[in-house]
């Protein structure tokens, strides 16, 4: 078992407490892992990316090569496009579909969820609308998390494990908040499979 | 045993932690800041059994490493690559005179300028202090290296630079930790005028230094961090530095079929060197940052035989960092190509924060310097307010290193151009503006200083600054006339009085100093701060 992961999005999306869920549960069932993020002048309402591998088999690079991700999981459509070359040609994209437009010129909203379409494997999540059914808008990259969870490779009680680990320092109606929109995130994953 | 996910910077902290560590210190800077935060963090801190704190700037966080390892203890001072510019008189002087308890100098550089303004190689500053420099491949290696290198410091009294790039400082992997070794004792040293760099000792020591580098060669051919892998196919080998060992067993899957010499340690350990030379026709050098290695290995005329490889042959980009894909086609595998790109993903620049007091600063400073943009302009610095260099402020005219902002007003305003404006963020005021500032006032120059301050150092992730809450102190101080040294809050609300208020300093003809003082919307966010963020906090 080998995942290459690509998470995408905008600084202040939560796209590192994905990577922390993805990397406690990987770490929990003894895989091998690498996970490199983007700090500093980049996080500041600009481009933020992160690369997470595990797998059975000892990793090398913290770096997944070009051509070779399994899955690109984006917190935004845009930014979800912006890492395609890093997938390969039968990789996934999983993707929030809704836009965070902090710049002049961010295209138009259908050419961007027209190209997604046209990808061979691709889910466009509403998961906005779900964050707010679990509770808060903050869930939704736990919601994408949970929506991705057919090409993770991990057992959903691992990563419940990795969220309730990953968020043990909070208010424990935050853990509950996060739990709720990774479950729906899940669900809608079953009905669109 | 336990195991730990962390990054690169974190498990070099762990790993000084565990070798007996006494005192961290550094000034923050990406990708080099999680390393003293790390030590921050940590019980053994908390509990004050570890000093660590942010210090004014690099150049004190080393001497302050270097009294403490004077004092018998084992220190650390941690920085981003051009922090060791602020930091490199204290760096180059503590080779000579040597330490007594163990010295780390963490240096983290930034190739591909993610977060900074250059690319230097920070091995090339151990040529300069002839001083050993390890290289961790990865982040096991990163907290292995504190115990090897303090010993290695201990045994021969010399500082050691550990060499991190951004993508191991950023990046977790699981690490198991090793066992805990107590801290020194307190134990000043004897020889005292080793200490004191008069010509008469420096001569006698630096004769010492050059002595010692074969001592450091022959530690090097012994190095745990550095190692000749042989393999079956000799047509060429290759030299991999640091992460570039990583990259190789990526692309070859774990399993080089041609020899290669992982390097982890400097100086480069010839003997093994002579062994790949002997095998192989060709040879081919990876390595993050400037082609330190290849240009050496090459010489100059270039030796004929083996032919060199690397980034100044063009099998490797000259510039920015590796990557599996650069590596890969280094090695001449094929291309492995993904999906094509898509023209819909358009640049999307960092940008100041929705309620960024700087945004307001930027906004006055627009309107007050309206009517003079023809002569005027705004030399800014390092900081977040950077951004203001970028539409839709397009408010700054420069930004060239820590500091400069100032000095160089006072510099164009000597010249004879006005309106010289600096625009400066508090924390970089402490750690070299206000030198410049002195300068001003001695020269009584025609200058405005900005001062933004949001009493935090924002950039890196809300660190202390070292002058909070006292700035207009350290501005009096220095001598900045009361009536020219005015305080505002940069607030939509109050913009045309800040504009009219920023208009009158401009108009007097000497240096006025204006304090533009608004909490970061980040740190804010966050609420009170915990006693454990201050500065010198244990």
């Amino acid at each position: 078992m080998k995942r290459d992961i690509i998470l995408a999005g905008v600084g202040g999306q939560g796209l590192l407490s994905i990577a922390a869920v993805l990397g406690d549960a990987a770490l929990g069932l003894g895989l091998h892992l690498r996970q490199c993020e983007v700090h500093g002048m980049a996080q500041r309402g600009g481009v933020v990316q992160s690369h997470i591998r595990y797998s059975d088999a000892p990793l090398y690079s913290d770096l997944v090569r070009e051509g070779t991700a399994d899955l690109i999981l984006s917190l935004e459509p845009m930014e979800s496009l912006r890492y395609l070359p890093f997938l390969r040609p039968d990789g996934a994209l999983v993707t929030n579909s809704l836009p965070v437009k902090n710049i002049p010129d961010y295209p138009d909203l259908d050419r961007i969820l027209g190209e997604i379409r046209r990808l061979p494997r691709h889910r466009i999540v509403d998961a906005a609308i779900m964050a707010e059914q679990a509770g808060s808008p903050q869930s939704a990259n736990l919601v994408l998390l949970g929506a991705a969870t057919p090409f993770l490779g991990l057992a959903e009680d691992s990563l419940e494990a990795g969220i309730r680990s990953v968020f043990a320092g909070k208010d424990p109606r935050i853990v509950e908040t996060n739990l709720r929109g990774f479950r729906l995130g899940v669900e809608a994953a079953r009905h669109a499979a | 045993m336990s195991t730990r996910l962390l990054l690169g910077d974190e498990a070099l902290a762990q790993g000084a932690i565990d070798a007996g560590l006494s005192g961290a210190f550094g000034y923050p800077g990406t990708p080099s800041t999680e390393i003293t935060e790390y030590v921050q963090r940590s019980p053994e801190a908390r509990s004050g059994a570890i000093r660590s704190h942010w210090t004014a700037n690099e150049k004190t966080a080393v001497e302050t490493a270097l009294g403490m390892c004077y004092a018998g203890k084992r220190a650390m001072a941690s920085m981003k690559h051009v922090g060791l510019n602020v930091a490199a008189d204290p760096f180059i002087n503590a080779a000579i005179s040597g330490t007594n308890g163990g010295l780390l100098i963490n240096v983290a550089d930034d190739p591909s300028m993610h977060s900074s303004q250059n690319e230097q190689d920070s091995r090339l500053y151990t040529e300069i202090a002839l001083v050993p420099c390890i290289e961790p491949a990865n982040q096991q290696e990163a907290y292995d290296v504190p115990a090897y290198a303090f010993d290695f410091s201990e045994r021969h009294r010399i500082p050691v630079l550990v060499r991190l790039t951004t993508r191991l400082a950023h990046s977790r992997a699981p690490i198991t930790l090793g066992s805990k070794r107590p801290q020194n004792e307190l134990s000043a040293p004897t020889d005292r005028e080793r200490f004191i760099l008069l010509p008469s000792n420096a001569r006698r020591s630096y004769e010492r230094l050059i002595r010692q580098q074969r001592d450091f060669l022959r530690e090097s051919e012994a190095s745990p961090f550095n190692r000749l892998v042989e393999g079956t196919d000799t047509s060429f080998g290759v030299i991999a530095c640091g992460i570039a060992y990583n990259y190789v067993l990526e692309v070859t899957g774990g399993a080089p079929r041609f020899p290669v010499l992982k390097v982890g340690q400097y100086p480069l350990p010839l003997a093994a060197v002579e062994r790949l030379f002997a095998q192989c026709s060709e040879i081919l050098v990876l390595e993050e940052g400037y082609p330190y290695v290849e240009s050496k290995l090459l010489g100059s005329p270039p030796r004929p035989s083996p032919r060199i490889r690397g980034r100044l042959s063009g099998d490797v980009p000259r510039t920015g960092e590796l990557s599996p894909r650069s590596v890969a086609s280094a090695l001449g595998f094929p291309e492995v190509h993904g999906l094509p790109a898509s023209s819909a993903a358009v640049s999307r620049p960092p940008s100041l924060c929705p309620g960024c007091p700087h945004a307001d600063t930027c906004r006055v400073l627009n309107d007050a310097l309206a009517t003079r943009r023809e002569t005027g302009r705004i030399f800014s610095d390092i900081g977040c307010y950077t951004l203001g260099a970028l539409p839709p402020y397009s408010a700054i005219d420069t930004c060239i290193e820590m500091g400069a902002s100032i000095t160089m007003a006072k510099g164009a305003s000597d010249a004879g151009l006005r309106p010289a404006i600096a625009l400066i963020g508090d924390s970089t005021f402490a750690h070299s503006g206000m030198t410049g500032l002195l300068d001003c006032v001695n020269e009584n120059t025609d200058v405005t200083i900005v001062i933004v301050d949001n009493s935090t150092v924002a950039m890196t992730g809300g660190q202390t600054s070292s002058a909070e809450r006292r700035l207009v102190a350290i501005c009096e101080g220095i001598g900045v006339q009361p009536a020219h040294l005015r305080v505002i809050e940069p607030l939509p609300g109050r913009h045309a009085e800040n504009v009219a208020i920023l208009e009158e300093e401009i108009s007097h003809a000497g240096p006025s100093v204006i304090i533009a003082r608004r909490e970061c919307i980040q740190t804010l966010k966050r609420g009170p701060r915990r006693p454990a963020d201050k500065g010198g906090g244990k």
